[in-house]
């Protein structure tokens, strides 16, 4: 598999399928682990780092689970790839910022990511479509599990795996739910909901991950906490957040219909008129436009789209990735003409 | 109006800040509030954040100095205050008496529960058996059952079944 053939396919996170995927995108858990008596990447001299790189990829590469993976080194990497990947939340940015001596695994249906050598010697992330994070949980914890028989992670007694920064120390452990909220966004209840998370120790970002705000009505939701719980008490106190948020979206969509039909309808066909219509939109105007598209389609408003189709929509508007399907560089007035040209084709008929 | 910064371009951007009490308003242009503001949230990161929580650490003695250097990696604890990062795995030992307390105020907890690296003893140093049957988990019993029957220790299977039992029911009461 090379980098080029994921355009070619939807990401496992994108298929829109698994439960609750009408306001559930995606599931994700990550394992942040370090090798024993080696500084993290941030100190590691050009060798060291050349070294812990290698030995991380020979055991990924020895791992069952990880067969039919592709393995990147990020100097191979040019700047549309890098973002491109970003794009496709295989990867952070801070990985591509610094790409000596950093590496990256990508499994065949791009469930398993793993990056070497980034704020930690190795951070592994399984992401699943839906609602979904004790399947993610799963696959993970067999990976870190044969992992662990090759590799002698730091790990200590009181303070469990040990991390680069101490807000990841313990299990290392972070699991984290993208929830689509057009309605408690329109009915002006999402700044409770955020309020109420963060009370309880969790987290909200927008699509993009750390210090990203919150677009087309995305919210990643995680939690904050990594130590003193066990990964399933982790794991179990978010899908209890996750429930209550999800019933509170139903409840907001109902009431939607119910009362404001008519509002709701128009902004949803608006929305679909312009994605039919337009010649020049740019990504922002895209996804709000899409999230209501989104909306209709779940609540039957829309027939005959996909949600699938919708989904990769949002992904495939990124400027990487409608660069990467024209093959070569486009400024940004030229990618608005093509992301235009690129909705037509997929939704205009 | 012009820009206070740059003196050349119209300020369409006017900001109020206040320093030590004082209110101060600025009027700028777009590229000086934009540099302006990059600055602003380069000031306040995460590095500041630990920092400011690590603070309240201070009233445990702290053994070592903040510019004593870790064994393995050569860090400070100072250094670490300014990146938000350490060194290597050895400096949670070297700065113990700083970063106990920090890792306190994070995490509510100074203690792992959750799962052990497969070749290390899977229990964590538990000092009472109350605490130990909530650290062993459903997951580490069965990896204890499965090594105890490949052994034949017939008996030590027998119990760790039952603990199994127990943890399972005590699941689903949840």
């Amino acid at each position: 598999m090379k980098i080029d053939d994921l355009l070619n396919q939807t990401s496992e996170w994108l298929k829109g399928t698994g439960p609750n995927s009408d306001i559930v995108i995606s599931s994700r858990v990550r394992l942040a682990r370090n090798l024993e008596g080696v500084v993290f990447p941030h100190l590691a001299a050009k060798k060291q780092g050349q070294e812990t790189l290698e030995k991380i990829k020979d055991a990924l590469l020895e791992n069952d689970y990880l067969k039919n993976s592709v393995f990147l080194r990020l100097v191979d990497l040019n700047t549309i790839d890098k973002q491109f990947l970003i794009e496709r939340h295989l990867m952070s940015r801070e990985l591509a910022m610094k790409p000596e001596n950093k590496g990256m695994l990508i499994s065949q249906e791009e469930i398993i990511s793993i990056m070497i050598n980034e704020e930690d010697h190795l951070r592994i992330q399984i992401m699943k479509s839906g609602f979904d994070l004790t399947e993610a949980w799963n696959i993970i914890n067999n990976i870190d599990n044969a992992l662990s028989e090759k590799l002698t992670f730091a790990f200590s007694d009181d303070l469990g795996y040990l991390t680069a920064c101490p807000t990841n120390v313990g299990t290392g452990m972070r699991g984290s739910v993208m929830l689509h909220l057009p309605a408690l966004v329109m009915t002006k209840q999402i700044n409770k909901v955020l309020a109420a998370i963060a009370k309880l120790s969790f987290t909200t970002r927008g699509l993009y991950g750390e210090g990203t705000q919150a677009a087309g009505n995305f919210f990643q939701i995680s939690n904050q906490v990594s130590l003193g719980q066990n990964e399933a008490e982790i794991i179990e106190n978010i899908k209890g957040i996750i429930r209550q948020i999800i019933e509170q979206e139903n409840m907001a969509r109902n009431a939607l219909l119910q009362n404001n039909r008519q509002i709701l309808e128009d902004r949803i066909f608006r929305s679909f008129g312009v994605l039919k219509s337009a010649y020049i939109i740019n990504s922002a105007e895209t996804i709000e436009m899409l999230s209501m598209l989104r909306l209709g389609q779940d609540l039957g408003i829309i027939k005959n789209i996909d949600r699938r189709m919708i989904n990769e929509l949002f992904i495939l508007t990124q400027p990487a990735h409608l660069q990467k399907i024209e093959g070569k560089k486009l400024t940004p007035q030229e990618r608005d003409v093509r992301r235009a040209a690129l909705i037509r084709e997929k939704i205009g008929q | 109006m012009l820009c206070d910064i740059c003196n050349k371009n119209v300020a369409t951007v006017h900001l109020t800040e206040i320093i030590d009490d004082q209110m101060a308003e600025l009027h700028l242009c777009e590229n000086c509030a934009r540099q302006k503001s990059m600055e602003m949230e380069q000031q306040f990161g995460l590095a500041d954040l630990l920092a400011g929580l690590s603070n309240f650490g201070e009233q445990v003695e702290p053994q070592v100095t903040m510019k004593q250097k870790c064994n393995l990696c050569g860090m400070t604890y100072e250094n670490f205050k300014k990146i938000g990062r350490l060194g290597c795995s050895e400096c949670y030992k070297s700065f113990e008496s700083y970063l106990k307390p920090l890792v306190k105020k994070i995490h509510g907890s100074i203690q792992h529960i959750g799962k052990a690296p497969g070749k290390r003893k899977p229990l964590a140093a538990v000092k009472t058996p109350k605490q130990k049957e909530k650290v062993v988990s459903l997951e580490e019993l069965k990896k204890q059952l499965q090594s105890a029957v490949q052994n034949e220790e017939f008996e030590e299977a027998a119990k760790i079944r039952d603990k199994i039992r127990e943890l399972e029911k005590s699941g689903e009461n949840k």
